[in-house]
């Protein structure tokens, strides 16, 4: 192991310092009135709507449509799909048959500038019914829209997937962003088969086919050969966001009716107004009240513990904020808080272990080095299992409950929970990741950063006594 | 200093070893007390379910002027007889102040109770002259899916930690003691969940939050004891199992009285924040898990090393007789 000597108490102590401050504050430019943020601080934070409010949209069907109870709970489901591909985790949907209703509630930040409710809502109701159609034909409906009239090869219910791809045209010169479909395959009249059929029909025909959101075209390709193999692209003018959008919205699944918008308002906390401050006066006070603790049994390792715990508890924000660039942000809700806690009562439990392990080590009448060296070797074992039972249970309930799309949801939605829907909750997945990343920086924090901190003050000859690390004196 | 020194070295049994195995009747009488108390107290106060699994009625009245949301929830409370969530909004499209009540009712509200609602908070709030403006029957958001998920999540995940602890703890008989931490843990959920019911506190997305902090909190406690069991079996080896386990325990006492206080200390402290400053419905949430997190520091520390103990011997003993 490399030597730690002296100065690797401050390295430590400046490293955990300055990645508080930022992931605290965050790093931005003001330049006039633009604000560029480069890393997101606290006040960046998407708090829950249970602990901030939101806003509460009502939907309904348009016109004098009259959905049945089938309709409204695939709407419903689609609209929660489409809540969370829009990276809104944290929701409540309501429906109520009578009236057919769908009400949805999710956070919102006043003063957000990067998330615009207004779209939010039109994305969430939109219809966007997705057709492939011989022929680019269009007629004039009763309203005077120019509506699609060309026979339907194939609807949005006929695609079993969509992604998308950053692929070179087909001139190979450039490259361009599509979405690329992968067609049902289950039986005779699956979306593959009827695409075989009418790229058969087509090929080399001066009819090409073409692509329409609703009533907006998208693109429309020659057909140049039979494709048998169940796989389609959309080319168009995309761009990163667009494609991406389309392939979200394709996923989600069309809504079996359109819809509008009935009413549209904020909302007030579930847990009340001010909720969001009696937590953090508690967590303060809670926190103040660990650290004078910590001192008082553990003195020396007990100022290390607190020093650790500041990193454990900005490492927390940063997971939420989304410091981490390869780690998206998260909403934070009462579930996320508990997780919160967790990790951070874990993070004091690995510190109070090592603190005894030192003590006890001291008692056996070791020298000073050897009891740190040891009582960390051995505390490690207890707070590694202990941690990793914790990494078990969050990155199941992350999966689980969290975006369809997401590694570990993949793994385990075609395994154990495949009697279910792939759904999103919001409140449980935000538990799971708050605790991953609490137990991570458990990891850095509370076991590596506080034994470097620890062995290094060990060097001092004032830190010499071995009265400081809890032993008798010898 | 060689690392082979370091290895071989005096082991230091405290000075008073405390004999936690011989206490199996009592922790049993506890556990079993605790349980019947907990279960009793439940039954009889009846589980209500919030709103997300139960489904309800939500109804929006604007409003003029300043309301009170907590005097509105009484008077809602008064009249409906289930709990009442009431919050305030500003309509985004139309202006204007309004107000959401959400309660929940078994079989939707009729025309009938929703005008005698309406009467009466317009009359006790005159000065806000109360305007209806929408009401919604709405179905539960999570349903029985939801909690079945969760709690084969939950299962699934206990399996893992089951399989982990096997593996981890092959030295000392492995399975058994994940069974044994399981089986703590279960203890822990019932208080926790039992807790809820007393206090009266509805079935919310607030217990599913309470039930996997305790399961991470429960499981870690217990596997701190296993790790000084692992470790004083090759410290000596010559020991019996019940030896071994009352060491550990003994050693492990002041950890996790000293952790215990710190977790179930914050907790007691955000009771105390959330009454004084009067966010009752956080209480759903510390409460019960301030309750679990006892219950977990006494079954980490007696039910699943005695039980466990129970077992071992259990097995020894029928391994001796059948030979």
């Amino acid at each position: 192991m490399k030597k730690t000597g002296k100065s690797t108490f401050f390295i430590v102590v400046a490293f955990i310092a300055l990645f508080a401050v930022t992931s605290v504050f965050g790093i931005d430019k003001l330049y006039g009135d633009n604000r560029t943020t480069y890393v997101k601080g606290v006040d960046d934070i998407r708090l829950g709507i249970d602990v901030k409010g939101g806003v509460d949209v009502t939907f309904g069907p348009a016109g004098e449509y009259d959905a049945d109870e089938g309709q409204l709970d695939s709407a419903t489901e689609v609209i929660k799909t489409r809540l969370s591909s829009l990276g809104i985790t944290d929701n409540e949907v309501y429906s109520d048959t009578k009236s057919d209703r769908i009400i949805v509630r999710f956070p919102w930040k006043v003063g957000e500038t990067n998330f615009d409710p207004e779209s939010a809502v039109k994305e969430l109701g939109e219809m966007a019914e997705l057709t492939f159609r011989k022929g680019t034909d269009t007629t004039t409906d009763a309203e005077g829209n120019e509506v699609p009239s060309g026979e339907i090869v194939l609807t949005g219910d006929d695609i079993a997937s969509a992604k998308s791809q950053y692929l070179p045209t087909e001139d190979g010169k450039d490259l361009e962003y599509v979405v690329s479909l992968e067609l049902k395959s289950d039986g005779e009249n699956s979306g593959k088969e009827k695409f075989a059929a009418a790229t058969a029909e087509l090929s080399g025909s001066e009819t090409p086919i073409s692509i329409w959101m609703d009533n907006t075209l998208i693109s429309a390709p020659r057909v140049n050969a039979t494709i048998t193999d169940g796989k389609a692209q959309i080319s168009g003018s995309f761009d990163a966001d667009s494609s991406k959008k389309l392939a979200d919205q394709i996923n989600s699944g069309a809504l079996p009716f359109k819809m509008e918008t009935k009413s549209f308002r904020t909302i007030s906390p579930t847990m009340g107004e001010g909720s969001l401050d009696a937590i953090l006066l508690a967590a303060l006070i809670a926190f103040i009240g660990i650290a004078v603790y910590m001192i008082f049994l553990y003195r020396l390792p007990g100022v290390v513990a607190v020093l650790a715990l500041c990193g454990q508890v900005a490492g927390s924000i940063a997971a939420i904020t989304g410091w981490f660039g390869f780690m998206n942000g998260s909403t934070l809700t009462i579930p996320g808080i508990a997780g919160i806690i967790l990790a951070v009562g874990m993070g004091v439990d690995a510190n109070i272990i090592t603190g005894e392990r030192i003590k006890e080590e001291l008692r056996t009448g070791k020298s000073l080095d050897a009891a740190i060296k040891i009582a960390y070797k051995r505390a490690f074992s207890a707070i590694l299992d202990g941690n990793i039972t914790n990494v078990i249970i969050a990155v199941i309930l992350m999966g689980a409950f969290g975006v369809p799309d997401s590694f570990f949801s993949k793994i385990l939605n075609k395994t154990i929970f495949f009697a279910f829907g792939a759904t999103a909750e919001g409140v449980v997945y935000s538990f799971g990741f708050t605790l991953l990343a609490g137990v991570i920086c458990n990891f850095i924090f509370g076991v590596f950063a506080s034994r470097l901190m620890v062995t290094s003050l060990s060097k001092f000859k004032c830190f010499k006594n071995r009265k400081l690390y809890g032993g008798d004196t010898k | 200093m060689s690392k082979k020194e370091t290895q071989k070295e005096v082991v230091l049994t405290p000075k008073k070893v405390y004999d936690f195995c011989s206490k199996k009747k009592l922790i049993l009488g506890v556990v079993i007390a605790v349980l019947v108390v907990f279960i009793a107290g439940a039954v009889i106060r009846g589980i209500h379910l919030a709103i997300e699994f139960k489904g309800g009625t939500l109804i929006t009245y604007t409003y003029q002027g300043e309301i009170n949301t907590n005097d509105v929830a009484s008077a809602v409370k008064d009249i409906v007889g289930s709990s009442v969530v009431v919050r305030t909004g500003e309509s985004l499209d139309s202006g204007g102040k309004q107000l959401t009540i959400s309660f929940t009712s078994d079989e939707g509200l009729t025309v009938d109770r929703q005008t005698e609602l309406t009467t009466a908070l317009r009359e006790k709030f005159a000065a806000n002259s109360l305007e209806i403006f929408d009401s919604n029957d709405v179905s539960p958001t999570s349903g029985r899916e939801f909690l079945l998920k969760c709690l084969i999540a939950v299962i699934f995940a206990a399996i893992v930690v089951i399989i982990y602890i096997a593996i981890r703890f092959k030295n000392i008989g492995g399975w058994s003691a994940g069974v044994c931490s399981i089986f703590a843990l279960c203890l822990d959920l019932l208080v926790a969940f039992t807790t809820t019911v007393v206090c009266g506190f509805n079935i919310d997305s607030n217990i599913v939050a309470v039930f996997l902090t305790i399961l991470g909190y429960s499981i870690n406690n217990t596997i701190v004891i296993y790790d000084r069991i692992r470790e004083n079996r090759k410290l000596m080896p010559k020991a019996s199992l019940n030896e071994l386990i009352n060491v550990s325990c003994t050693q492990s006492l002041t950890r996790s009285i000293r952790t215990s206080i710190t977790t179930i200390g914050t907790m007691l402290v955000v009771t105390i924040v959330v009454m004084v400053t009067g966010y009752d419905s956080l209480l759903s949430f510390s409460v019960p898990l301030m309750m679990g997190l006892i219950s977990g520091t006494f079954s980490s520390l007696f039910v699943a090393p005695v039980t466990w103990s129970w077992w071992m011997n259990k097995r020894a003993a029928k391994e001796k007789s059948s030979k």
